[in-house]
């Protein structure tokens, strides 16, 4: 008896907080396309998600780019296949490496500066401020993320994340492993689809959506003081990671699954 | 005067889980009233002026504000409601990424009432009415001492013209002559402006400065409201216990004794 109220009370558990998420994504959503919109607000999150993101995610992904080269080059000269390397090096960042690499390191940067600011706006009864001042938080605090993060991620993050992860690998190609520059380049571009870059930047949305959704909701969310927006932050990013891994296999299922 | 009630509480009762927080509260306060709600701890003086605001929806009960019942209003009608109102939090809620004169005329902004000039003069404006220089108005909430923050909280309390202002506890952390000037300056501005004012407090040396009206809560109800001057001849034991500060009375206080 006692082992199926604990069931229960997990599962019902589960169901609140998925309401709860869902309800607050509903209402995140609404708000991002009615007005009034902040726009100030809003310019100012796009600076801070992606602007300042750029160092971290291109150095991340310049050395990937790079050791992708170096293990490709290795392992192709097992059954000779080492041309096959400036293929492998761009589909692998643009399709996978980009997007995913691009969203962990925001999940960890931006996802957790948001729960933190957010949960310490709610322990200091900011949030509840702002109300009293006639100002919906959902538009003000909210929505701008959102629509920043979502924005950032495909449009300027991963598209820079790409460029860079191919970057590293042309460049330990041609300075280590004897690739002709030339040659290299056309190799990388004849072999690049549209549709490749169609999913990196669908793949960069999504995350940014969600990188977003989960750190304004644990952060709005927080309560119990500084313990309380510590713990709000550590899930705020570690399910930011994980629905990061998630639609990452549903993207990709969705574009090309045949 | 006229003889609806600027606020009325009928029966409002509010509970978080098993814990009942207000039992069933009735409270009337008159237009250009100063009412003042004294109660120990724990006794849902916050919790009241919460469901009042908004912040939190009672379980039932009714809330009319001139007249107008409150608790179902949602969307722009809250909106609106939200523009009666002015609130000083207990820790000052000042928005931190922000200088102090977007905070002070943040609700200004965020309803585009004003430009940004205009919103800085208006700004410098109710910082000289609360006695600050203009100074103050670039730094940032940080910079200030405990008793500045309350200030420039009162400065954005009062930057909209509310017709209601609330504090709660606005001298709680300040030294007793920063909070004899606090007390002082909530007494100058509510009796200049005209407004109903809201407080609650367990510090009697504001009770007696800044009240018309006093209500004690206790357990969730309103057990004693009477004028000022009758509160030191209330002939309510737990008043008397309260206003005493004694240890000695039917209030019980929550220790386990061995």
């Amino acid at each position: 008896m006692n082992f199926l109220a604990v069931i229960g009370r997990i599962v019902i558990g589960f169901l609140r907080a998925a309401g709860r998420l869902g309800i607050f994504a509903s209402t995140a959503v609404s708000h991002m396309f009615t007005p009034p919109f902040y726009y100030r607000s809003l310019i100012r999150q796009m600076m801070t998600i992606g602007y300042y993101s750029l160092p971290v995610v291109g150095l991340t992904t310049l050395f990937t780019g790079a050791a992708l080269a170096l293990n490709i080059y290795e392992g192709g000269s097992r059954f000779n296949a080492e041309s096959a390397l400036p293929s492998i090096v761009v589909i692998g960042m643009v399709r996978e490496l980009g997007p995913v690499l691009c969203g962990l390191i925001v999940a960890g940067r931006v996802s957790a500066s948001m729960a933190a600011e957010l949960g310490t706006m709610r322990v200091t009864e900011q949030i509840d401020a702002m109300v009293t001042l006639s100002t919906d938080p959902f538009k003000y605090l909210i929505a701008p993320r959102i629509i920043a993060t979502t924005l950032m991620m495909p449009f300027m993050l991963v598209i820079v994340a790409d460029s860079i992860g191919v970057m590293g690998g042309f460049l330990i190609a041609t300075g280590k492993l004897g690739f002709n520059p030339g040659n290299y380049m056309t190799l990388t571009m004849d072999f690049l689809e549209a549709v490749d870059v169609y999913a990196s930047l669908t793949k960069a949305a999504v995350f940014g959506f969600f990188i977003s959704l989960m750190g304004c909701y644990h952060g709005y969310y927080s309560t119990g003081g500084a313990q309380g927006v510590g713990i709000s932050t550590t899930n705020a990013v570690v399910s930011a990671c994980m629905l990061i891994l998630l639609t990452n296999y549903m993207v990709t299922e969705m574009f090309f699954a045949s | 005067m006229t003889d609806t009630p600027k606020i009325s509480l009928t029966g409002i009762h509010k509970a978080f889980g098993p814990k009942v927080v207000l039992d069933s509260v009735d409270l009337d306060v008159m237009p250009g009233e100063s009412m003042v709600i004294i109660g120990g701890s724990g006794s849902g003086k916050s919790v009241t002026l919460k469901c009042i605001l908004g912040l939190l929806h009672p379980n039932r009960g009714s809330i009319k504000v001139d007249g107008e019942e409150t608790v179902s209003l949602r969307g722009n009608d809250r909106k609106r409601l939200q523009r009666k109102f002015g609130m000083l939090f207990q820790g000052g809620a000042l928005f931190d990424s922000l200088p102090v004169w977007e905070n002070i005329a943040f609700g200004l902004l965020a309803e585009r009432k004003v430009n940004r000039n205009e919103a800085v003069e208006i700004a410098v404006e109710n910082l000289r009415s609360v006695g600050l220089s203009p100074d103050v108005a670039k730094l940032s909430p940080a910079e200030l001492s405990g008793g500045m923050q309350k200030r420039v909280g009162l400065a954005r309390a009062i930057a909209n013209k509310p017709e209601i202002i609330f504090f709660d506890e606005p001298t709680t952390g300040l030294d007793p002559i920063m909070a004899d000037v606090i007390n002082e300056l909530i007494t100058q501005r509510v009796k200049e402006m005209g407004v109903t004012a809201l407080t609650i407090t367990h510090d009697m040396s504001s009770v007696r400065k800044i009240a018309d009206k006093v209500a004690m809560i206790y357990h969730g109800n309103i057990i004693w409201t009477g004028s000022r001057s009758d509160i030191d001849n209330s002939g309510n034991a737990y008043v008397e216990q309260f206003i005493h500060g004694s240890a000695e009375g039917p209030i019980h206080m929550e220790i386990l004794k061995e």
